[in-house]
């Protein structure tokens, strides 16, 4: 679709009444497909094999007997729907086919034919069908317009996770030659450069003097950036967007002037120079824990006591849940290779922590002091991002991936409002660009997929006057900045968190 | 209803001498169709539901994946799937008459098969007894849940694309089940002391004869037809919940190092 022909969908008049079904309606969105040198780069095949239909069945069976998810998901749909209009995807397109139950059943189907009884001998009855050249197309469209956001799993009477659907299917695409360009090419960029944007070492350090020297120029404080200083007590590791994209890179000064007011020493690293791991998003385990291992390496090569996150939504997710198992990054590992990091690490702290948990930590204990009228031309909202509200945790309780970042904002604004009951935390509707789908083809499922998030927005900023819109997450702010103008909002209305930190933090009393 | 509640012998024979005693009516096809019918479903229900727990137990769940919020505890794990299964509490979240509905059905049916019991238990336990005018609203409950779920399937557009033929047989099974049930109890009643005799002697092998009535006919076969299904069905719910990570799995990814065995056998300089 041509970008000039994007145009976002009305607001509707009624979110909760029922949507009509526009079938095929995006039956012709699909990304470019990775070449050859980006699929062998991550051990993939570099085009559709022969026989891809053998070995997409066969991989099929492997995910089912390593993976508890996929089987349990498999066989526990009730067809009952609950999950179907939950998809921002299906409110914001109609297809029925991005209905999360709809978007299953395209495996779904396929399991039933070759692996239970009904679909092998009754194939119409319970709805299987063969894997067909057709359908692994269908397949590639399909799971590229799921951002693997979970909300689905909310609504579902069992849990079914979409997502855990949407990343065997990648999986399955991959191993057969089919991969999705975007995020692969992302992958290999961060196995040959460091990160996911391929900015290199010394363009990187470049980069932070500069951004030392403008803030210098704006506070008149030594605030530092450095990168690969050994011994250093913290290891920031945050996504790369945040080295110079608006308006992520406001928020990274935010890091560095709350670790300089409250005098802890700090480092990047230019060997896990991102927080992001894509390896999430093409549900590959090795690729998770490849790109995991290099923020142990750092840490262990830099000699840090603290690994702390920076504002990203699903590298939060990898690091939270799943670092400790892939990495031994974090407590109770009974292993030589987790006990070796946790020799090194401080122990009083949970590892890792989010820069959120730190802050807020630091807010509460006084070490930090606010100007909150700094921040009074804003009048503040916040998205909670997917990955962060439903696949994650902050703080000791349940629920503190909400509070923590709320507190903050109202500890360094003075106006904050909150977007309708339904659309914000564990029900938060998804930006619309995640797990991997923040590319340009596919910028009409992106406008589209957006406008829950956008009604909730226009209902605050037309009752509330919002015209910030903060979030904690670097693919977020890079969705709705793109975003945000389809729907006559500024694209300067969303930033992180920390940017509003860095607008009301006070310096120079801290010496 | 009479006798069977009242007698405390062991021996499936009825007080009343009017039923079928001990010996004195002929054995007939039906009960013989029914008697290997209901072994054969038996078994299938409980070894091929058995066989699918049993993968669903060894099958590994490599990753912390729960919803969050998530409970950071086993015992607050064990109340939310508990919240899950006895309120629905997440259908709940997805839409009111979706859940008044299929909650309506679960527990009409939870009481209807709970006063089944008296047919399977000499003497009938003290909390079935008490159960039984309650069983009677369950019964209606239940059907009234299925109808309303069916009305939804057909009606409602978004849940009528993703149905399959066998979505809509299952609903008219359950229906159908109900439905017979509710007509021998209200409308042709079935004499429920031999049938009580017939189901015991099955299970001590001392086969009794069974009524020959049409709707209790039916009522058995659907059942046995359910009970068939099941372990290859989307039933499968049932004991499939219990292994859902997303609901089962403690919220404590930073607290202990969770790894699945064919995680640990990666890369041993990894690992």
């Amino acid at each position: 679709m041509a970008a000039a022909d994007i145009k976002a969908p009305p607001l509707r008049a009624d979110p909760g009444a029922p949507q009509a079904l526009l079938p095929g309606a995006m039956a012709a969105s699909k990304p470019y497909v990775a070449n050859d040198k980006m699929q062998q780069a991550l051990g993939f095949p570099g085009e559709l094999v022969d026989g891809w239909q053998e070995k997409a069945i066969g991989r099929m069976g492997e995910l089912l007997d390593k993976y508890r998810s996929l089987k349990v998901y498999m066989d526990a749909c009730v067809h009952c729907g609950a999950c179907a209009d939950k998809c921002h995807y299906f409110i914001g397109t109609q297809d029925p086919l991005n209905m999360p139950v709809a978007r299953q059943d395209l495996m779904r189907s396929v399991y039933r034919r070759y692996f239970t009884l009904p679909g092998k001998f009754f194939p119409g009855l319970v709805g299987a069908r063969d894997l067909t050249k057709e359908v692994l197309d269908q397949w590639y469209n399909y799971y590229n317009q799921c951002s693997e956001c979970r909300r689905c799993s909310v609504f579902c009477p069992y849990g079914i996770d979409t997502a855990e659907v949407t990343m065997a299917a990648k999986e399955i695409m991959d191993v057969v030659g089919l991969g999705q360009k975007y995020s692969n090419e992302i992958i290999g960029k961060v196995h040959r450069i460091g990160n996911n944007l391929g900015l290199p070492g010394p363009a990187l350090a470049d980069t932070l003097e500069g951004l030392a020297e403008d803030v210098k120029e704006e506070t008149g404080e030594d605030v530092r950036f450095p990168l690969d200083e050994k011994g250093a007590e913290v290891l920031l590791v945050t996504p790369s967007a945040d080295f110079f994209a608006e308006p992520h890179v406001d928020s990274l000064i935010g890091y560095a002037k709350v670790f300089h007011a409250a005098g802890i020493r700090w480092t990047l690293s230019s060997h896990a120079s991102e927080a992001g791991n894509f390896g999430l998003f093409i549900g590959n385990y090795d690729q998770l824990q490849k790109i995991a291992l290099r923020i142990r390496e750092a840490a262990l090569e830099l000699g840090v006591k603290r690994i702390v996150v920076g504002e990203c939504g699903h590298a939060w997710r990898v690091a939270y849940s799943y670092w400790n198992t892939l990495t031994g990054i974090g407590a109770g590992g009974d292993d030589p290779f987790a006990r070796m990091l946790q020799q090194q690490l401080d122990s009083r702290y949970r590892q890792p922590t989010h820069v959120c948990e730190l802050t807020w930590d630091l807010i509460e204990r006084g070490a930090l002091k606010f100007d909150k009228d700094a921040n009074d031309h804003r009048v503040v909202t916040f998205h909670d991002s997917c990955n962060v509200a439903r696949a994650s945790r902050m703080g000791d309780a349940p629920g503190g991936q909400f509070e923590i970042p709320r507190a903050i904002i109202r500890a360094v604004a003075n106006k904050y409002v909150e977007m309708p009951r339904g659309t914000t935390r564990e029900q938060t509707f998804c930006c619309g660009g995640g797990g991997g789908l923040l590319t340009d083809e596919l910028l009409d499922l992106r406008v589209k997929g957006a406008l829950p998030r956008m009604e909730a927005l226009s209902q605050v900023a037309n009752a509330h006057g919002v015209n910030f819109m903060a979030t904690i997450c670097a693919i977020c702010k890079a969705q709705f900045t793109k975003v945000l103008p389809y729907y006559g909002f500024k694209m300067g209305m969303v930033g992180g968190v920390h940017q509003l930190v860095s607008t009301a933090i006070r310096l120079g009393d801290q010496h | 209803m009479a006798s069977g509640l009242r007698t405390g012998r062991m021996h499936p024979l009825p007080a009343c001498g009017e039923s079928a005693g001990w010996g004195a009516a002929p054995m007939t096809p039906a009960t013989i169709v029914f008697a290997l019918l209901f072994y054969a479903a038996f078994l299938v229900l409980v070894l091929g539901t058995g066989y699918r727990v049993w993968t669903y137990s060894r099958t590994p769940a490599p990753l912390k994946i729960p919803t969050t919020p998530a409970p950071t505890s086993r015992g607050g794990v064990a109340l939310r799937l508990a919240r899950e299964v006895l309120l629905f509490e997440s259908l709940f979240k997805a839409g009111l008459w979706l859940w008044l509905a299929g909650w309506l059905f679960h527990a009409g049916l939870a009481l209807v098969l709970a006063r089944h019991l008296r047919y399977f238990t000499e003497p009938v336990w003290g909390w079935v007894a008490f159960l039984q005018p309650f069983g009677i609203y369950a019964g209606f409950a239940m059907a009234a849940g299925l109808a309303g779920l069916w009305v939804r399937r057909m009606f409602v557009a978004r849940v009528r694309f993703i149905s399959t033929p066998s979505d809509h047989l299952m609903l008219a099974l359950l229906l159908a089940i109900a439905l017979s049930g509710l007509a021998m109890k209200f409308v042709a009643h079935t004499d429920v002391v031999a049938v009580k005799a017939f189901f015991l002697g099955l299970m001590y092998f001392d086969w009794q004869p069974l009524p020959a009535d049409p709707v209790l006919y039916a009522h058995l076969a659907l059942v046995a037809l359910l009970m068939l299904v099941f372990p290859v069905s989307k039933l499968l719910h049932a004991p499939g919940i219990f292994f859902s990570p997303s609901r089962n799995q403690v919220d404590d990814p930073r607290e202990h190092r969770h790894l699945a065995p064919w995680a640990a056998r990666l890369d041993p300089r990894k690992n």
